[in-house]
């Protein structure tokens, strides 16, 4: 793994995706889980059956979800799933006055449950989510929240601590180990409810190992089988020694998030001058390949990316916009990050942006600062960060909501929600109102391609490059499939010996 | 002696004292949040003041530093937010494992450090020192961490004798030194850390024993008819306080972890846990470490001045 320490186990994890990706959705469920699939390598992944397995909005109230939880299954302590766990988990996740409460899993879960009200019991088997606003996406947001054993939480009376050295969910793996900072292994649940995804392995051992030379040096010398993100510049040595490359379009976007309340680009011809200056495939030759090239917020594989404006390298044309705009040389400040998750090669990428625009007539400067630092700048917003233009942080596209209205939608200006530079168009928020409010798949399908082609004709980020997730494996390993998602399904891999 | 050692020990107190709020301010100076391991990059202003309250981070920062000042007097250093360990488990396990490297690398570095020395110094001008001098100057020259890459590459990657990495092999959970299969994980690191400090001794051995060479009292003693190897004894031992100073700033070095090492070879130790801390701005994990770090400076220092009071007592103090 890439991410600096092992993900806490505890419930959703932290370590961003990667957590998710090797030990949320191995130990634990969610009600609604990720189609990861041989037949999701191909197109985007949506979302599939989980814990729950069916679920419906209350016929005479569009702000009542009803799910019905899958039966038989068990937690990894023996425990029966039932209505009262979900219910349970909510209160572990939301409610701050019950003995159950962790602030921790609060943190990491409160984002995808914030339009939640309350969940009820409707009998042993189904529950009911009210929310707090029409949410035709609650499914999408229920995906990311997962799901503890209550009966294990109980034994140990409540003390994280201890839980997350016994955690009990209900995923394909369950927990065997951990030597702290080291390593963590899990075992096949052989018991798991989808018979089809029991574990091809006898043992999973996940490591963290944050520098990239030595993932590469671990994977070579024989010690690991798999490595997450190898370098662009490893990426010929470890084919030239036999090794497996890996790589797919996942809903990841490298971008620019801009300041709309005030400077260079509240002016539209501005920011659209600031695509028109990018040579993406300068950028994708500069990674060895490793990105596809960006002109969206979305990877064309995803089912609403529509046909949007698509900002081909013209220089010239920039230069135009920027006259027009009376903004030549058009001096613009960028609050980027040294490394961080998602970010790619950072450092490069932001000087050849850099270079790129100042040849069109811009004058960028970079402002570098670790990704904490630039986390608490993107939180915070922008009133309270005037002098940024535009902040680098990639962002997951995996959902509709965290893909495109969390930057457009004016009742998520930061610090309320993820809007950071406060974009405000009432057509577009129009447009997301009548996203929450189509509960049939198909017609919400056209808003949201609506809405992206809006997002693309306004110029509303700088669309850069979307990853290519590279993972590096040895020859011994099988049956890996790359879904285009953050999350993997690594219940099919298996390994010679 | 004794109430010379009990004076040193009271003033560390002092000393950890301005450590610690010196510590305290500056990862509240720096910018970011303390809660960022916990939190997802879009955590809502709601959800920080949620968590900020359930943590005691809404609580002014010299509360804060009381409350912590207060839990540390009674040995209790609070809690990691990233990993929710005990702090105090955090740290005495990763100054072990750095320990455990250190136990390797300072006689490995003071050995080879002060004999190359200790030669050169002997040989002042001559072809030896030159080359010694030389090879220590490449030792202190070459970035750490790019020799641990060099030498993973060379011995993991392309004859596949070591490992590249890690503390263990997979199963193990401890580690033991009468393993090869453990110790094994030890000798890039160590051979890495060493380098520095071995350039570092060096040249300060050959600069005191260089610098007493040329003292009156060594022209006395071959006056006197005593062979090469005696006056040679006499030098190295009236060399020995100022190297033993610097020895000590070294092992301070080492046993507080080197971050690059460890890192670069994922040895979960002392620089490695300071490393995460800063990152994730894990308050409670890097106030505790530095305070734990600069209490082995205080303490090393208080040993190598009574050690070298003890080989030179013209400098013993009252």
């Amino acid at each position: 793994m890439t991410a600096g320490d092992l993900p806490i186990t505890t419930g959703n994890p932290d370590q961003g995706f990667e957590g998710y990706r090797f030990v949320g959705y191995n130990l634990y469920d969610s009600l609604v889980l990720w189609d990861l699939s041989k037949t999701a390598a191909d197109k985007a992944t949506d979302i599939k059956p989980g814990l729950a397995s069916e679920w419906h909005v209350d016929e005479g109230n569009d702000k009542r979800w009803i799910f019905r939880l899958r039966d038989a299954v068990k937690w990894h302590d023996g425990c029966d799933l039932t209505a009262d766990d979900v219910v349970w988990n909510y209160s572990h996740s939301a409610n701050d006055k019950a003995p159950e409460f962790d602030p921790a899993q609060y943190a990491q879960a409160h984002f995808y449950l914030g339009n939640v009200a309350g969940v009820s019991k409707i009998d042993e088997h189904t529950v009911a989510f009210d929310t707090t606003v029409t949410d035709s996406l609650l499914p999408y947001e229920l995906s990311y929240w997962l799901l503890i054993s209550p009966c294990r939480a109980k034994e140990v009376k409540y003390n994280w601590t201890e839980y997350a050295q016994r955690p009990s969910g209900t995923g394909p793996y369950r927990f065997d180990s951990a030597v702290p900072h080291q390593r963590m292994e899990l075992l096949p649940n052989k018991n798991y409810w989808d018979a089809a995804r029991v574990p091809k392995q006898d043992r999973l051992v996940l490591v963290p190992m944050p520098e990239a030379s030595t993932r590469t040096a671990a994977l070579l010398s024989g010690q690991v089988n798999w490595i997450e993100a190898p370098s662009p510049d490893a990426i010929d040595r470890l084919k030239a020694a036999g090794m497996q490359i890996v790589t797919n379009a996942y809903p990841h976007n490298w971008t620019y998030q801009l300041n709309f309340a005030n400077g260079a680009f509240a002016d539209k011809r501005v920011r659209q001058a600031a695509n028109y200056a990018l040579n993406r495939t300068d950028m994708k030759e500069m990674l060895n390949g490793l990105m596809l090239e960006g002109y969206s917020t979305l990877p064309p594989s995803t089912p609403y990316y529509g046909h949007p404006k698509i900002y081909q390298y013209d220089p010239a044309k920039a230069k135009q916009l920027l006259q027009e705009a009376q903004c030549l040389p058009c001096r613009v400040s960028l609050a980027i990050s040294t490394s961080g998750s998602g970010q790619m090669q950072s450092l490069p990428m932001n000087e050849l942006v850099k270079s790129q625009m100042d040849a069109a007539g811009f004058e960028v400067k970079l402002e570098p600062m670790d990704w904490n630092a630039l986390l608490a700048v993107t939180r915070e917003g922008v009133d309270k960060h005037k002098e940024y233009n535009a902040i680098n942080v990639s962002r997951q596209t995996q959902d509709p909501f965290n893909a495109l209205i969390r930057h457009v939608w004016t009742p998520q200006w930061a610090p309320k929600g993820a809007n950071w530079g406060h974009h405000s168009n009432p057509e577009m928020d129009k447009l997301i109102t009548a996203i929450f409010a189509e509960f049939d798949a198909q017609k919400r399908l056209k808003l949201l391609t609506q809405l992206n082609e809006s997002m693309n004709e306004e110029a509303a980020l700088i669309f850069v490059a979307h990853d290519l997730n590279p993972r590096a494996m040895s020859p011994k390993v099988h049956g890996f499939v790359q879904a285009q998602s953050w999350f993997q399904d690594l219940t099919p891999v298996s390994l010679d010996q | 002696m004794i109430r010379y050692i009990l004076r040193r020990i009271l003033y560390a107190i002092p000393i950890a004292f301005g450590v610690s709020v010196v510590c305290f301010s500056l990862v509240y100076i720096a910018p970011g949040d303390p809660l960022q391991t916990v939190m997802p990059p879009d955590a809502t202003a709601e959800t920080i003041a949620i968590v900020k309250h359930a943590y005691g981070f809404d609580k002014p920062l010299p509360i804060q530093f009381l409350i912590w000042l207060g839990r540390v007097v009674t040995g209790d250093f609070g809690v990691s937010i990233a990993t929710r360990r005990p702090v105090f488990l955090e740290v005495s396990e990763a100054l072990a494992n750095t320990a455990l490297l250190a136990m390797f690398a300072v006689p490995l570095a003071f050995f080879t450090g002060y004999v190359m020395g200790a030669v050169a110094g002997s040989f002042a001008g001559r072809w030896v020192d030159r080359v010694v001098t030389g090879a220590a100057v490449v030792g202190v020259s070459l970035p750490n961490y790019w020799l641990g890459i060099v030498l993973v590459i060379v011995f993991a990657v392309e004859y596949m004798l070591l490992p590249a990495t890690g503390m263990g092999p997979n199963g193990s959970t401890g580690f033991s030194l009468l393993q090869w299969s453990n110790v094994q994980f030890l000798v890039l690191p160590v051979i890495t850390l060493a380098m520095i400090p071995i350039g570092i001794l060096a040249r300060t051995t050959r600069a005191a024993v260089a610098e007493v060479r040329n003292q009156d009292f060594v022209q006395t003693l071959r006056a006197k008819g005593l062979s090469e190897w005696a006056v040679t004894r006499h030098v190295l031992k009236n060399a020995m306080p100022q190297v033993m100073a610097v020895m000590g700033l070294q092992f301070g070095y080492l046993l507080g972890g080197s971050i690059l090492v460890e890192t670069v070879f994922t040895w979960p130790g002392s620089g490695f846990l300071l490393s995460k801390a800063i990152i994730n701005r894990d308050v409670p994990v890097l106030q505790g470490t530095i305070l734990v770090l600069s209490l082995v400076f205080v303490a090393t220092n208080l040993v190598v001045d009574l050690l070298q009071s003890l080989i030179d007592p013209r400098i013993r103090r009252a």
